[in-house]
């Protein structure tokens, strides 16, 4: 509360402050699953998270509601909420009014995070009755709007139908529609077209971005695919191992990584331009917590590590432009010289 | 064809094949229903006679068919050994057995699934622990003993009920009540087990899905959760295997009929395959086999209002 008056006025819709994510039950410090980690988002921004399997990003999105798998707990760190809801300190009773009405999430899997056993109509009510206080009717008629505003066809008849009855496309669209029911400051959108056909994805992202323009919406969007990324976001964080690795503009990312992660990243996209070439691939896998040693997380996969790399764990350091990047090569340059494969 | 119309099919084909099974087997096992009736000394002539007052010197296929045509009218003949017209029997003994098994199905439901349900959320606790060793013994204490038992306990020593009297519903059903709580019980006990066993793993098996996530995103309280959205998916499989054990408890209920000497049809059954009474058996063993195939058609029909998947197909 002391912070809430001083910066009411200018907080982030998110503020994220050096977060840490441990495993539970494991000796002395435990593992750390994210390692401070901070970001912000504003309000109307879309960020975007990249990053491969298992770096962190779900962990991350799933701590922000307090959804963290009961292996793991939040083991420092700061959450906030328009600068003066502490998430991070909520028990459970109190996070709940913030679940589905001021942040909303939708998920990978539109096949298996709808309940099977239950109609679209109710799934969608539920969060209206609960959170908006609505009678069954007036629920029931916002229901009706919002599948007609996420683009479904014949709403009326789609209250009584079951999940399984619709395609992917159409499920992710009901379960945006749920998100959005509350009117949410923030989605948090899992690898929201992950699971779907090419041309469902493109459907999919154009709905979200008329849902961040018609509500001002801000997102926070969470995604292996640079395209996809590139293609929504203001700002992007790259996550490796737990840890944010690179961020800045997409622009900036794009055209000047300072990390070589995220120029690994953006090579092993396929253009056609590198159509009769091998597919580029980063070697190696991302370490599991048990083998992250002293030095920086991705120096066993990385071409040009060096010896401090191995026993030195470099900072997150921000250049110019707020182009930030946790490399000891990217710091010899001074953040100048674009991080090579 | 029409779901409902071909489920009805089905039923009406395996009950026609209940009542060849019953027949047949009546004619295949030892035992000439004449001779016990006459005893070992009657003359050959004088089994001959009855035999044709029987009908049962007529060829095999002639005594189905006239059999089967009087089964769809409900006439399943004369008891031999009562003289009385099967259908009177068995509607005299009728009530005592299905208030057990109705007794004994609220029981294990009243008491598996909330168990059941505190069995996994307490997973891994004390009371997780306490549930699955109950379950166990409840698995392998053999119903007869525990009927036993429950009679030495509430019976004997606490006199909470009284033993070996039956009160009919007619005459007072507080006391009809009384004298089957203790039979149902222990009817009931490897029931609950089943129960609380599947639906414990079966509620995990629900709670490590990705659509309990999505509900607790919505802000859902965790009661919420659970009973609204996990428990009816996880109630499926209870389900079934109640519907499935429903014959296991009428069969359990043969025994505990004899060990609470309750009048009703396992003690009617038993009887009557002690005196080769074979009418009053083919009646009795088709009513059960007609009993467990209703169940089951009934559980089906829960079944696609439990899971909307199956009601599409």
């Amino acid at each position: 509360m002391r912070e809430a008056a001083a910066i009411a006025t200018e907080a982030s819709l998110l503020d994220i402050r050096n977060l840490q994510i441990r495993l539970r039950r494991t000796r002395g410090a435990g593992l750390s699953v994210l390692d401070g980690v901070s970001l912000t988002v504003e309000r109307g921004e879309t960020i975007g998270i990249v990053g491969e399997s298992g770096c962190g990003k779900s962990v991350l999105s799933l701590s922000i509601l307090g959804l963290l798998p009961s292996a793991m707990r939040i083991g420092g760190g700061e959450i906030w909420y328009e600068g003066r809801h502490p998430l991070h300190t909520m028990t459970d009773r109190d996070i709940r009014a913030f679940r589905g009405k001021e942040i909303a999430m939708i998920f990978q899997d539109p096949m298996s995070s709808l309940n099977h056993g239950l109609t679209i109509g109710y799934q969608i009510t539920e969060t209206l009755r609960l959170h908006l206080g609505y009678s069954r009717k007036e629920a029931r008629e916002r229901a009706v709007w919002l599948l007609r505003k996420v683009g479904l066809p014949r709403p009326e008849s789609l209250l009584r139908e079951y999940p399984h009855q619709l395609s992917g496309g159409m499920r992710q669209r009901v379960m945006i529609a749920i998100a959005v029911s509350c009117n949410p400051g923030l989605l948090i959108a899992d690898e929201p077209t992950t699971a779907l056909d090419v041309t469902i994805q493109a459907q999919i992202l154009d709905l979200m971005r008329q849902i961040r323009e018609e509500d001002g919406t801000s997102i926070l969007l969470i995604s292996h695919d640079f395209g996809v990324i590139a293609d929504m976001c203001d700002r992007v964080l790259v996550m490796y191992a737990g840890q944010i690795v690179e961020s800045g503009t997409v622009d900036d990312l794009f055209e000047r990584p300072l990390h070589p992660y995220t120029a690994g990243l953006l090579r092993s996209i396929p253009t056609p331009a590198k159509k009769n070439s091998p597919l580029y691939s980063i070697e190696g896998h991302v370490p599991a917590l048990h083998e992250r040693g002293a030095g920086c997380r991705f120096a066993s996969r990385c071409a040009h590590a060096t010896e401090r790399c191995r026993t030195e764990q470099p900072e997150l350091v921000a250049y110019r432009g707020g182009h930030a990047a946790r490399c000891f090569l990217a710091e010899a340059e001074g953040g100048n010289r674009h991080a090579a494969v | 064809m029409n779901y409902y119309a071909r489920r009805l099919l089905t039923l009406l084909l395996t009950v026609l094949f209940v009542l060849l099974l019953t027949f047949a087997a009546f004619r295949i096992i030892p035992g000439n229903p004449a001779l016990v009736i006459l005893g070992t000394e009657a003359t050959d002539a004088q089994i001959a006679l009855l035999e044709e007052k029987l009908g049962t010197d007529r060829p095999l296929a002639e005594q189905f068919a006239d059999w089967l045509v009087a089964a769809f009218r409900l006439d399943f003949g004369e008891s031999l050994r009562f003289s009385e017209p099967v259908t009177h029997l068995i509607a005299g003994r009728l009530p005592v057995t299905v208030s057990l098994a109705v007794m004994s199905l609220v029981l294990t439901i009243a008491v598996g699934i909330p168990l059941g349900i505190i069995a996994s959320r307490a997973r891994g606790k004390a009371a997780d622990m306490l549930v699955t060793i109950g379950t166990q013994l409840g698995l392998a204490v053999p119903s007869f003993w525990m009927g036993i038992m429950l009679i030495l306990a509430f019976g004997l020593t606490l006199k909470w009920f009284a033993v070996s009297t039956f009160t009919p519903w007619s005459e007072n059903p507080w006391l009809a009540v009384k004298s089957l709580v203790l039979p149902s019980a222990a009817l009931a006990v490897p029931q609950i087990a089943i129960v609380v066993r599947y639906l414990r793993t079966s509620m995990l098996e629900q709670l490590g899905l990705d659509y309990v996530r999505t509900a607790r995103s919505k802000g859902l309280r965790e009661s919420t959760v659970l009973y609204k959205h996990v428990l009816k998916n996880a109630l499926l499989p209870v389900i079934t295997i109640i519907g499935i054990n429903f014959g296991e408890l009428l069969a359990g209920s043969l025994v505990i009929e004899q060990v609470f000497t309750l009048p009703g049809i396992g003690s009617l059954l038993i009887t009557a395959i002690g005196n080769r009474d074979y009418p009053l058996v083919q009646g009795l063993v088709v009513l059960i086999a007609f009993t467990v195939i209703a169940i089951n058609f009934v559980v089906d029909l829960s079944y696609r209002w439990l899971d909307p998947k199956i009601r599409l197909q």
